[in-house]
């Protein structure tokens, strides 16, 4: 299974290396990751490969979520399916 | 391969303008729980809830996390109940049944408390119909609904004309509470067997033995593509909507074949509605407002409502793998900010939104009206819109709380109810036309064989 990771919120440093970090603590793969700058808000978005992942998506998650708060930014994580279901035919 | 704007409009809609999936309602047959025992009857049912429906919340929860969606309410619908207590009589033993379940299952509301009495009250449907002011003051969680016509049956006016003295008995019995058990009964004409919406869901005599039915929602998303074609001519509007549609409804989709996936369940329909809740941004009545009406009731607010009803249909359809259920734009009041500002502002009444049920589903929902309105005027807009469901072939309802002490001003009910306001009523008396009774032919157009 493979997921979206999205993170929006102010630029900080180190945003990318813990949310890497992150994943590769749970053996996450991160496929591809791109990243603009809209206004003042920083966007990233990571494809990440969840087939061999130490954890639940649910446990991921939480992880991810802890990152957010310590950073102030938001952070998704979700199935790639819902994105591939409204956009394509 | 995904591009960024696609992810982020995706996003978007869930972080700004309220996407979601609005229910995954778990319909379940109780034809095996009859018995012509009472307390035998009521323990199969409130077993056989608990073990097909135990995991489904925390299904609806996983799914939210996973597709990063939120999924809003999770409930249950059942067999009317008037056919499993048929023998038995235990009525209100099964209601608290269904009461009990829904609370240790940790869901919001169970439908299917209900009677099909189009063509003629039997027995136990009376017995069923009588105990409504009772279970519905004692219990939190359950729902009822009475379906008193149909486009191959007629209007069953008897029923129509027992309901609406019921209903004031319900609000009298609930008055502490502003009349609010009536706001989980709805009255119907051409009831579905398949809708997940709650007051008015059960599962119908046809249907499988535990089916997943989804109802999706966002009137949020389609203000928000309207705002982007302002001033453009109604073709575009009605593209506009079905591209938006399509890709709410396929969120829908996944989520339900997922759903069905993991509780070992049928899959039902996916529920094509725009359903909006008291949320600022979450209006439908917003919507038509965007089409360039002063106010949801100004002159053209008919025609608004039919296009994109339509619209939302067509977009959804081809994104569903069953359609069903009531499968449109939803109008309550008290539910919708923007339906109770016009009703404030002296915009809406009673008689525009019942013109504007015949091009949308379903009816006249949560509508608060005056507590010494007379049973045979709640019978008579039960009448009125049963007609537009029977000659139009389409679903119509009833939701109306007779508010006892009130004459006008509004009522806060709280949560998902809203705020309903007090609308008016006819002054002019229908009592001697309520007093006929007996049944209203089905319309020519219904001999189809």
């Amino acid at each position: 299974m493979r997921a979206i990771i999205s993170v929006i919120g102010r630029d900080k440093k180190g945003i990318i290396a813990k949310v890497s970090n992150c994943l590769f603590n749970v053996n996450v793969n991160i496929e591809d990751i791109s990243q603009t700058i809209m206004g003042e808000l920083f966007t990233m978005l990571m494809t990440a490969d969840f087939s061999d992942a130490s954890v639940e998506f649910a446990y991921a998650d939480k992880l991810l979520q802890e990152i957010a708060a310590e950073m102030k930014v938001e952070i998704r994580m979700q199935n790639e399916e819902i994105f591939n279901s409204m956009h394509k035919i | 391969m995904l591009n960024i704007n696609e992810i982020l409009q995706t996003i978007d809609m869930v972080k700004s303008l309220h996407l979601d999936i609005r229910t995954i309602t778990m319909g379940i047959s109780l034809f095996d729980c009859i018995s012509d025992d009472k307390k035998k009857t009521a323990a199969a049912v409130y077993e056989k809830i608990v073990k097909k429906a135990g995991r489904l919340k925390q299904t609806g929860d996983a799914l939210a996390v996973r597709y990063g969606i939120p999924i809003v309410n999770k409930r249950v619908s059942v067999t009317p109940v008037s056919l499993i207590a048929a023998s038995s009589k235990g009525f209100s033993e099964v209601a608290d049944a269904m009461d009990r379940a829904a609370k240790d299952i940790g869901i919001d509301f169970i439908g299917g408390y209900s009677a099909l009495v189009q063509k003629g009250v039997t027995e136990y449907e009376r017995a069923l119909i009588e105990s409504l002011p009772e279970v519905l003051s004692r219990t939190d969680r359950v729902c009822a609904s009475v379906n008193i016509a149909s486009t191959k049956a007629g209007i069953n006016m008897d029923a129509a004309a027992l309901m609406g003295g019921i209903i004031k008995k319900i609000a009298e019995a609930t008055k502490d509470k502003h009349g609010a058990g009536c706001a989980k009964l709805v009255v119907f004409a051409n009831a579905v067997e398949d809708n997940p919406f709650m007051a008015g869901a059960f599962n119908g005599p046809g249907e499988n033995d535990c089916v997943i039915n989804v109802g999706i929602s966002g009137p949020g998303v389609v203000l928000a593509a309207l705002e982007k074609v302002r001033g453009e001519n109604f073709s575009v509007v009605s593209e506009t909507i079905k591209k938006t549609a399509f890709k709410i409804t396929r969120a829908g989709q996944l989520v339900a074949m997922e759903a069905v996936k993991m509780l070992g369940a049928n899959f039902g329909i996916v529920d094509l509605s725009l359903a909006p809740t008291p949320v600022k941004g979450d209006s439908v009545a917003r919507i038509l407002e965007e089409m360039g009406l002063e106010s949801v009731g100004a002159h053209g607010s008919t025609a608004a409502l039919a296009l994109l009803n339509d619209a939302v249909k067509k977009g959804g359809v081809m994104a569903a793998s069953f359609a069903g259920g009531l499968s449109g734009a939803f109008i309550p009041v008290s539910e919708d900010v923007g339906m109770i500002e016009a009703v404030e502002r002296g915009a809406l009444s009673i008689e525009k939104l019942e013109a504007m049920t015949a091009v949308c589903s379903v009816g006249l929902d949560m509508i608060a009206v005056a507590g010494d309105t007379p049973a045979s005027a709640i019978a008579a807009i039960i009448a009125d819109e049963a007609a537009i469901g029977v000659v139009n072939n389409k679903t119509t309802a009833v939701r109306i709380i007779p508010v006892y002490g009130m004459e006008s001003g509004s009522v806060e009910y709280g949560g998902l109810f809203g705020t309903a306001p007090i609308m008016k009523t006819s002054p002019f008396s229908s009592e001697e036309f309520i007093k006929r009774g007996g049944r209203i032919p089905a319309p020519i157009h219904s001999n189809k064989n």
